[in-house]
């Protein structure tokens, strides 16, 4: 990636200020507390020296790093291979690769009615089905978008700005005001009287919910993946510009044969981010439609956070090797990432 | 005009003629301003109208509310309407009642006057009025004032919190030598690729055996060490001169208070930017909350949100004017932040 902008001088400036605002209330109490831990520091320090005090820095880190995530790893693959409905591993019995058996046994995995555990299979098919559309969605439109934005325009810094805005929305907030639109009585169906159609309900219609699934997912993730192809844009040296301007190439040329070819690896970045958030959607789909109508915009992480925490359900060593699975194509997925990212920096 | 260079061409764009692809960009930039805020200002706008007004089709653009009149002798105020009479005048009357297709009407100045009009021969009177009961009528009935509070708690305590110990980590692996830093630096890595979603049934039960459920720190621990974090900082202390840590072990500093005396304050830039985005991944925090608070009394205001929509489905008005209160910080984060964050995330890739 570019340099780190914490080092530009104006980056350091409004980091400073924004901090001296917030200073003021909530420095203070901290300051006192640390002064406190001065002695009781120094003096673990006299005992273990300079040079190991190190490890005591790390440690809190690695606490909640150990607590909240390496043990959990741990746990979720014994839930994934114990069965029965306690939660304490202790209690469970071990049945083995029953679980992603049950899991994966299907007539045809193209036909998730077929299969014994049907709604996860239709959560893997929604979800395939949504990262395709939204990341060629956000892909394109991300790509178009950073080519206009690094245009010289008058305003670029306000119209960046109004791409990136949805970015920092809440996805519960995304899926309210888009749901508040498209009810029956909303904005578009009055749009679409007002020019002689009839009313859609668009979220009565599979078609039409999945389509708004993308859309609105596009919508509030768009500014992110804009910037990312911006800083490539500006990365791409002016005077390959200048030399073909001179050489009088047409503009379509300079975008297919400069542009496109040296943004590649952001691209790659992209597309592999957005498949990987993509594979991980679940607030924003849940609020606006619910999974519905019936199952058809259930996503896998739904599908995990209802077979776990739903009343009627609560089977966590199901939700636990349905996690391993995702688990593992993410895996997979940021293993790609990391191999575009090392491309890119060669 | 001064318009040059689609596709990142850098000309000297003075007395070129405009290209159709600038015509076409402001065109995509307009539509992308419709497009990006329309939906945000519609959501402010709705939330400012009454109840009747929001089950109207189709809807009007700005907050119109029906003018009510108070009638000698009524003893609720009474709609107001522009009533074509049957001798062709028209006059401004208070409706009674509504008897099929005929309303019953009086002249509010003169009630013993009484008039019967056909219902397609009268406009209601309206005025822009701003429902601003919406906002105020939630915190008196509902927990909302609770749950903003509940929000406002979980993101300051768990951005302090990360802010802490991830400062404290990315110390120790940017300025020390020692054995295990390779160990320690891998594992940060990996974590970076660990979603919440995967690990979320055995964080639950963690957080259960910790007796924690339905308490505001089962969302504020689990997420307080941030692989990114540490990153950011540590990425940043590597910039910070080693002279200076040297001269404060020379004047006999405690490596604790050359930490947080010396680091620190010299960190300042990259804690604030870690600072901003733990409060948006704190307050927009939706999944991890939702598994692990079932009480009303500890909902986050997402959650708090989310479960309103549920039960309050024909209750748009107040559903909307809570969202736009949960919208609130986000909208000053970046109306002042903006270009700032535009920065942080578009080069550290992180969100």
């Amino acid at each position: 990636m570019t340099d780190s902008p914490l080092a530009s001088p104006s980056a350091r400036g409004t980091g400073a200020a924004v901090l001296a605002e917030l200073g003021r209330v909530v420095v203070l109490p901290v300051h006192l507390a640390m002064r406190l831990l001065d002695g009781p520091m120094r003096g673990i320090q006299r005992v273990i020296g300079a040079r190991r005090m190190a490890y005591l820095f790390l440690l809190p880190n690695f606490a909640f790093f150990g607590l909240f995530v390496f043990l959990p790893i741990g746990i979720n693959i014994v839930f994934s291979v114990t069965g029965g409905t306690a939660l304490f591993p202790s209690e469970r019995p071990y049945v083995g690769g029953d679980q992603f058996a049950y899991l994966l046994d299907c007539g045809s995995y193209l036909d998730p009615g077929t299969c014994r555990e049907d709604h996860f299979w239709r959560g893997v098919a929604n979800t395939i089905k949504f990262v395709v559309f939204q990341v060629a969605a956000m892909v394109l439109l991300s790509l178009i978008t950073a080519l206009v934005l690094n245009m010289k325009i008058r305003g670029r810094g306000f119209f960046r700005a109004v791409y990136f805005f949805p970015v920092l929305l809440s996805p519960v907030v995304v899926a309210l005001i888009w749901k508040w639109i498209l009810q029956r009585d909303g904005l578009l169906n009055a749009a679409i009287t007002t020019l002689g159609g009839q009313k859609i309900l668009f979220f009565v219609d599979p078609s039409w919910a999945m389509f708004w699934a993308v859309f609105v997912s596009v919508w509030a993730h768009m500014g992110f993946y804009t910037l990312i192809l911006l800083a490539g844009l500006q990365a791409i040296p002016a005077d390959l510009y200048e030399a073909a301007e001179m050489d009088a190439t047409p503009r379509w040329r300079v975008l297919l044969r400069i542009t496109l070819p040296l943004l590649w690896p952001n691209m790659i970045v992209v597309i592999v981010l957005a498949l990987i958030k993509g594979a991980q959607t679940f607030d924003e789909v849940f609020v606006l439609t619910g999974g519905g109508p019936g199952t058809a915009t259930l996503m896998v992480v739904q599908y995990i956070y209802e077979t776990a925490f739903s009343n009627q359900v609560q089977n966590f060593g199901l939700a636990a090797a349905a996690s391993v699975v995702l688990g593992v194509v993410l895996f997979v997925l940021t293993l790609l990432q990391f191999a575009a990212a090392r491309r890119k920096e060669v | 005009m001064r318009l040059a260079g689609l596709l990142g061409q850098r000309r000297n764009g003075r007395g070129h003629p405009l290209h159709w692809t600038d015509i076409a960009a402001y065109a995509y930039l307009a539509l992308g301003v419709v497009l990006m805020f329309g939906p945000v200002l519609w959501l402010v706008l709705s939330s400012f109208k009454t109840q009747s007004a929001l089950l109207e089709f189709p809807p009007s653009l700005l907050p119109f509310s029906q003018v009510e009149v108070t009638v000698p002798g009524q003893p609720q105020p009474l709609p107001l309407f522009r009533a074509t009479l049957p001798d062709g005048s028209v006059r401004e009357l208070a409706q009674v009642r509504r008897i099929g297709l005929i309303a019953q009407m009086v002249d509010p100045a003169d009630p013993s006057q009484q008039f019967r009009v056909a219902i397609d021969k009268r406009q209601p009177v309206r005025r822009i009025a701003l429902a601003t009961e919406n906002y105020s009528e939630p915190l008196q009935r509902f927990a909302f004032l609770r749950f903003l509070s509940n929000s406002v708690f979980v993101t300051v305590i768990a951005t302090l919190l990360t802010l802490l110990i991830n400062s404290m980590a990315a110390y120790a692996l940017a300025v020390y030598e020692f054995r295990g830093k390779t160990a320690a630096t891998l594992a940060v890595i990996g974590t970076l690729m660990i979603p919440m979603t995967i690990i979320l049934v055995p964080v639950y039960l963690v957080v259960t055996k910790l007796g924690l459920v339905n308490s505001l720190w089962a969302v504020i621990l689990p997420g307080a060490a941030t692989p990114t974090g540490v990153f950011l900082l540590r990425q940043y202390m590597l910039t910070l001169p080693k002279d200076l840590i040297e001269a404060a072990r020379m004047d006999k500093a405690s490596e604790w208070q050359i930490y947080w005396r010396i680091i620190l304050p010299l960190s300042l830039p990259a804690l604030a930017v870690l600072a901003i985005f733990s409060i948006m991944w704190r307050w927009n925090e939706f999944l991890w909350p939702l598994a692990v608070l079932t009480k009303t009394e500890t909902y986050t205001l997402q959650i708090g949100l989310n479960a309103f929509q549920g039960e309050l489905q024909t209750q748009w008005h107040y559903l909307l004017a809570m969202t736009v209160v949960t919208l609130i910080p986000v909208a000053l984060v970046f109306v002042f932040l903006q270009r700032f964050i535009t920065t942080g995330i578009g080069s550290t890739g992180m969100k």
